[in-house]
């Protein structure tokens, strides 16, 4: 295959493949098909899809209207309804486009016969009440167990553990049954055994291609090209299609590691991010790194928003249903701990991908993401002695963006990086 | 050999020529206005004649401030945050924590070894708590900014200033006196107010002797003493801290102008080999073609 082909395919496969499931849910958006929404985390997609509902993720259309800078219109039309400034940007952005009719710069989003939410955002569980009242729609909502223990005290096999698989499984039995009530089919375990077995393959190339970044020069910005991956592992997440582009990602990853090809001219600094770029801004928030030399190589962001997939899920294909439960189980604990215990493990992954530095972005409409950001971000400083930056401003709302403040924190940021670089080369640290 | 700083704040520009002794040898300090350009190049005009030499014969300039960008007569910029951590230590080589009072943001900066920044942080995206804060009282109350601070010692119950915004603070000033309080009273209120949010800017990089304060706020006594209370430590206060981040500027660009291509400022500068890449519409070369960056369409010429 031709170099020219293979670089950049994952990007533009991507984008190619985002405008085909728009252009599905558009065409599904005048007919009486059945219709699921639900979220990045916890999505239940697996089940979804062996039912055969066409699955929308309303905080991939609230991204992707920011990304084309609409959410300000979106924004204004759920504050006009009523909606508080300081309420989800996601959820507004939403709320805009359910109140147009479900018009989206990306086509018609059809209204949902069937919404899934789970507690591993407390937003969710209010998001899905305002669908129910917009729509009439039937609830799912999954009450996850967590942990908040860094070591993760109830693992596979221990009681405490089994008890929370079996509550899971439980809650997946009567999903299936109001799905089963929605569409009218019988659900059929083998449909779910394929699907669950696209996921093995998918986790297992993402896996892949996240460890491949830890080459240097690194082959992809996590929050750049980084962002139209995540966005395959939802909306093709259990398909052979997503099956399919994960295996080429792996590949062109591949490629560009063994021919040392990077995402910058030359690659000075690279940082770990913490929090989701800024969407109405998303060129310019990352030109303030690029300018820098600076790579994104890892991200927390693309953990829990690409649904887990990052851990290498494995579903054991035996016992199907079992399996889902007990990973729904495992996410979730991740989680959920995580909110509670991220200093060790992004000191972990800053070793793991030879990072600088931990950029955090805080989400000012966010307060479930972005609480304990700022402890995390002292507690990484001062006991391991890695630098890190704090910026806020919002995923989706451009009116929380202030250029000049946030370009001369990263401007200042580098400086100190670029410093320390040198002094250390020195052998002055 | 003289070099040049110019510092572009939101409310003030301030400009300094030193000599490679390090000798301030001109100094100059305006108000920024509505044209930035404008402004850095008169404050730099102005601090060359106070020096008595000619611009030509600067050799290197450095910008820093909000508007270092609109420097453009200089050679290069670094934010005021690694300056005002360069000057605070170049006076007093003993700093380890800084604190900068600027007209829209107050800084916190943990310095190490040789001027370095190892941390700093800074106001949210609001001018609570910053000389703003301090210039809306002086509006509200009708006072010159230059007596806030002799005024406010003279305070025996002081108000609590609650609100965080600079704005509503006016309100809330206007509200207190209203009900009788005295001048000096709400003035401490509003001082104390700064003075705490400066603080618990500080210790989240950690407050480590020697402090030093810099910036405009620096004049202020009562901000001075203040803060000396609160944080338990005397304050390095130089005569020339209103003009500190153009100092650590000059500092900067005496260490490019001494050294060549190399140096620590090199480093510091924005200016990266992505600059370099940089090409003409319909244009590429081969580091670029092999990362696959996308030639960007080439301009259409419109027909006659």
């Amino acid at each position: 295959m031709q170099q020219e082909e293979l670089i950049g395919r994952g990007r533009r496969e991507g984008n190619r493949l985002f405008k085909e499931w728009f252009l599905e849910l558009d065409a599904a958006a005048g007919t009486e098909e059945p219709v699921a929404y639900t979220f990045v985390m916890g999505s239940m997609a697996e089940v979804l899809r062996a039912l055969d509902f066409h699955v929308v993720f309303p905080e991939i259309n609230s991204l992707q209207a920011a990304v084309k800078k609409q959410s300000l219109e979106y924004l204004n039309k759920a504050e006009d309804y009523g909606y508080s400034t300081d309420v989800c940007g996601y959820v507004k952005a939403d709320v805009g486009t359910q109140l147009q009719g479900g018009h989206h710069p990306n086509g018609r989003i059809p209204r949902p016969s069937l919404v899934v939410a789970s507690n591993m955002c407390n937003t969710y569980v209010k998001w899905v009440e305002i669908w129910q009242r917009l729509h009439g729609c039937q609830v799912a909502v999954f009450d996850l167990p967590g942990q908040r223990s860094m070591a993760w005290d109830a693992k596979p096999g221990d009681p405490a553990f089994e008890t929370d698989r079996r509550y899971v499984l439980g809650q997946l039995e009567e999903l299936i049954a109001t799905g089963e009530r929605i569409t009218g089919r019988a659900f059929d375990i083998e449909r779910l055994r394929t699907v669950l077995g696209h996921v093995n393959s998918m986790a297992a190339d993402w896996e892949a291609v996240l460890r491949l970044n830890q080459s240097s020069p690194a082959p992809f910005n996590v929050l750049a090209d980084g962002l139209t991956y995540m966005g395959m592992l939802s909306a093709y997440r259990g398909t052979a299609q997503g099956e399919h582009y994960m295996r080429e990602l792996r590949e062109e990853m591949e490629f560009r590691v063994a021919h040392r090809i990077g995402t910058v001219p030359e690659e000075r600094f690279r940082l770990h991010g913490v929090g989701p770029a800024c969407y109405p801004f998303f060129r310019r928030f990352l030109e303030l790194f690029q300018e820098w030399g600076a790579v994104f190589v890892s991200s927390e962001y693309l953990a829990y928003a690409g649904g887990g997939l990052d851990r290498g899920i494995h579903y054991d294909l035996d016992r199907p249903l079992e399996s889902l439960a007990e990973q729904l189980v495992l996410t979730a604990q991740r989680s959920m701990s995580s909110m509670f215990f991220s200093q060790d493990r992004l000191h972990q992954a800053v070793r793991d991908w030879n990072a600088d530095g931990i950029v955090y972005h805080s989400v000012k409409s966010c307060r479930t993401v972005s609480t304990g950001m700022a402890d995390s971000r002292e507690y990484v400083t001062r006991v391991y002695d890695v630098p890190a930056l704090f910026l806020e401003s919002d995923l989706v709302d451009p009116r929380a963006w202030s250029e000049a403040q946030i370009k001369n924190r990263v401007d200042a940021y580098f400086e100190a990086l670029a410093a320390r670089k040198l002094a250390t080369a020195a052998g002055r640290r | 050999m003289l070099v040049g700083g110019v510092d572009v704040g939101s409310t003030q520009t301030k400009a300094v020529i030193i000599d490679d002794r390090r000798q301030i040898r001109g100094r100059a300090l305006i108000d920024t206005g509505g044209i930035i350009t404008k402004a850095a190049e008169s404050a730099f005009a102005t601090a060359v004649a106070d020096a008595g030499v000619a611009a030509s014969d600067v050799a290197f300039v450095i910008g820093t401030g909000y508007g270092r960008y609109k420097v453009t007569f200089g050679h290069a910029q670094v934010t005021e945050i690694s300056c005002h951590a360069r000057g605070a230590q170049y006076f007093f080589p003993a700093t380890h924590t800084v604190l900068d009072i600027g007209g829209q943001d107050t800084k916190a900066i943990r310095v190490g070894a040789n001027g370095q920044v190892m941390d700093f942080s800074m106001n949210d995206k609001c001018a609570a708590g910053t000389g703003r804060f301090l210039g809306a009282a002086a509006y509200a109350l009708d006072i010159p900014l230059g007596e806030l601070g002799p005024l406010a010692l003279g305070a025996r119950n002081p108000v609590k200033i609650t609100t965080t915004c600079t704005v509503f603070a006016e309100s809330e000033i206007i509200s207190w006196l209203a009900r009788g309080k005295k001048t000096e009273d709400v003035l401490m209120g509003v001082h104390q107010a700064i003075a705490a949010r400066s603080v618990s800017l500080i210790r989240r990089v950690g407050v480590e002797p020697e402090v030093t304060f810099t910036g405009g706020v620096t004049r202020n006594v009562a901000m001075v003493r203040l803060l000396q209370e609160l944080l338990e430590t005397d304050l390095n206060v130089s005569a020339e801290a209103h003009f500190m981040g153009a100092i650590g500027a000059s500092l900067f660009a005496l260490d490019r102008a001494m050294s060549g291509a190399a140096g620590a400022v090199e480093a510091l500068s924005v200016e990266t080999s992505l600059e370099q890449h940089r090409h003409a519409p319909g244009e590429s070369c081969e580091a670029c073609i092999a990362a696959g960056r996308p030639v960007l369409p080439a301009r259409k010429v419109a027909a006659r």
